[in-house]
């Protein structure tokens, strides 16, 4: 019972992060229907910035407290991303608006790759260490240990989604948002400027992949310049998953992913006698993410009738 | 109407031959070229062969089909996996490489069809990452396969695996053979050629022939291609396998020109650069897909041999990594490249025709 409930808590704090960058997969998909092969970067970015910003602040030996140190370091990282998302957009993906579907696609593995060795050139190849920073305190829940740090992380995320819902429904940006999401051409109709729009949906997304690389870094207590890739397919997966397109569907399939992976990796071995180990938990996110789009096409929340071809 | 039967009323029978013989005899003479500027070079250009062959395979489904596969390296891990344990001393099998490698052949076109028939319903970027994820299943599994039963011997791979042999006569061995010293590479660099250029064939007389139409039409718009009688059904596994058949027979002779194999060199990554290959060339036009592996496989060396002498020159040292450079003009060229040319350098005529007219 204590392993279901560590792997629980487990899962649902790798989800909070999964959903996270599964929003800006989604909502960059949603209105252009581009899939930004570049947006794990983008996590790897806001990692390798906080971290570097935290370690400088902390060698400065300021005295400020920790807590201040690790929000100063969100602070700068979020930023930078936004500007890079901002500079990917204009550069890589404006003008190639209207050209045949694949090309943006292969301009993204571009970007992926510069940002990778522009990352490589900057922070070296070797991996870097989240510095003892925050003393993180650890709870017993039912046998299962839950540390301060993964309540914070969910906590963050939540709201940092709810945030995103609010600006997406209740704000004259949100409208212009799903309109343009609905089309792109009779929104521009409508007097909304869809190239703000476009280039908004990259920011907001850019800004959450920032947190949600320093929430990786911090929880894991590592950060490397290769990342973005892994957890950028594996976010996308999760937007798939729930539906591309769809912001609720991104969280829905982040958390789901985060659970199946943590969940599969925890009875892996149980379930097939020992055969299989939990280096198969990749496998496992995939198979589901397979079956879930043989029998519904196009993903858990998505809507038959947005699919693209 | 398709692009690659242009009629030269100009050019006589008798010219056609000349010029095709002055190519065979070009290209014969290419490793003997390429070895007096390096050794390297020739194996490049035998990367860029199986190269063509890869991208080739993909062009199938992804050009001719119009099915995005971002898992197309799986057939290759398949093929060269297959080639693998049946020619090297992991299961003390040593089966001649003309049994070996059309069962590499075969075996990775049952995994086409075997992918494939679950993902027909699914469309555009839904197959895409559902191909992505078969693609990784298969990588996972290869790195994975050594316990209980070592069969794939895991993250180490197989070493010593078998090079093509035709009795005694070893392709993978330094020879003097007439005067000539030739070097392993040179000599599989003939056989690697005359399979390229039976796959380029094949691809040809394919794209025109009926199942060739059908795949066009199937990507034009399926539901008109149904309605026309095309069993859509059919005809997109057959695109499967057949992508798939190439990709394994050039990860057969991966493996055996290599030596050696793990499932590091069949991550995602190398997917998308066979794809980038496919699209930065010119989706569906085999000619710009040919160009598009070659120069992508030739660019990253060109920099490779490039950059630290540059760097010397201006600087007087290596200041910045080479190998992170190498990447980086690799991903500034492709975003260059398809701004610049969004089709593909060389895209088909039909394509073209498709994007220009209003």
């Amino acid at each position: 019972m204590d392993t279901f409930i560590q792997q629980l808590i487990n899962g649902i704090t790798l989800g909070s992060v999964y959903a996270l960058v599964a929003l800006g997969y989604t909502m960059v998909y949603g209105i252009i229907g581009l899939i930004n092969f570049a947006h794990g970067e983008l996590v790897m970015v806001g990692a390798l910035v906080s971290l570097s910003v935290i370690k400088l602040l902390m060698g400065a030996g300021l005295g400020l407290p920790p807590v201040l140190i690790v929000v100063l370091g969100v602070a700068a990282a979020i930023p930078v991303c936004m500007l890079l998302a901002f500079v990917m957009e204009r550069v890589a993906y404006r003008p190639l608006r209207g050209a045949p579907r694949l090309a943006p696609l292969i301009t993204a593995i571009g970007v992926s790759i510069v940002l990778q060795n522009i990352a490589m050139m900057i922070w070296g190849r070797s991996y870097f260490s989240f510095p003892p920073l925050l003393n993180v305190t650890t709870y017993d829940v039912g046998g299962a240990a839950l540390t301060d740090l993964q309540v914070f992380i969910v906590l963050l995320a939540g709201l940092l989604m709810a945030g995103l819902m609010w600006i997406v429904h209740r704000t004259r940006l949100g409208l212009a948002m799903r309109a343009t999401s609905q089309n792109l051409q009779v929104a521009g109709l409508m007097g909304i400027d869809s190239n703000r729009i476009i280039v908004a949906a990259f920011v907001i997304g850019a800004a959450l992949a920032a947190v949600a690389g320093t929430m990786v870094s911090s929880y894991y207590g590592i950060a490397h310049y290769y990342m973005g890739f892994m957890l950028g397919l594996k976010a996308f997966t999760a937007a798939v998953l729930g539906g591309i397109g769809n912001l609720g569907g991104a969280m829905l399939g982040g958390m789901l992913l985060g659970l199946i992976e943590a969940l599969g990796a925890g009875y892996i071995g149980d379930l097939t006698g020992g055969i299989l180990g939990s280096n198969y938990q990749d496998v496992f996110a995939f198979f589901v993410l397979i079956g879930v789009l043989i029998v519904r096409p196009a993903g858990l929340l998505g809507n038959s009738n947005t699919e693209r071809s | 109407m398709s692009g690659s039967q242009i009629v030269h009323p100009h050019r006589s029978p008798a010219m056609k031959w000349v010029g095709v013989a002055l190519l065979f005899i070009a290209l014969a003479a290419m490793p003997f070229a390429l070895a007096a500027v390096g050794q390297t070079w020739v194996r490049v250009i035998n990367l860029a062969l199986l190269y063509v062959m890869l991208a080739l395979g993909l062009n199938i489904v992804v050009g001719f089909a119009g099915l995005l596969d971002l898992g197309y390296i799986a057939f290759y891990a398949v093929g060269a996996y297959s080639y693998a344990l049946l020619s090297s001393p992991h299961f003390g099998i040593h089966l001649p490489f003309w049994i070996s490698l059309p069962i590499g052949f075969v075996v990775a076109a049952m995994f086409g069809v075997l992918l494939g028939a679950p993902t027909l319903k699914l469309r555009g970027d839904y197959l895409a990452i559902v191909t992505l994820g078969f693609g990784e299943i298969i990588r996972i599994f290869m790195n994975n396969l050594n316990a209980p039963v070592n069969i794939t011997n895991g993250p180490q791979g197989i070493n010593l695996v078998d090079p093509l042999m035709i009795g005694s006569f070893s392709f993978g061995k330094n020879e003097i053979i007439a005067g000539l010293s030739i070097s392993g590479p040179m000599k599989v660099y003939y056989p690697l050629m005359g399979l390229t250029i039976l796959i380029i064939l094949l691809n040809l007389r394919l794209q025109d022939s009926r199942i060739g139409r059908a795949w066009e039409a199937i990507r034009e718009d399926e539901i008109a291609a149904s309605a026309m009688g095309i069993n859509t059904r059919n005809i997109k596994l057959l695109a499967f396998a057949m992508g798939a058949s190439f990709g394994g027979l050039a990860g057969g002779l991966f493996a055996s020109i290599q030596g050696f194999i793990s499932p590091e060199s069949f991550g995602l990554l190398e997917s998308v650069m066979v794809l980038s290959m496919v699209v930065l060339g010119g989706m569906g036009n085999i000619p710009g897909v040919i160009l598009g592996a070659v120069l992508l496989t030739g660019l990253p060396e060109f920099i490779r041999f490039t950059v630290v002498p540059a760097q010397q020159m201006i600087f007087g040292k290596v200041i910045v990594d080479p190998e992170a450079i190498r990447m980086l003009v690799f991903g500034l060229a492709l975003i260059v490249v398809m701004l610049v040319r969004p089709a593909g350098i060389w895209p088909s005529s039909i394509r073209k025709r498709e994007l220009t007219s209003p």
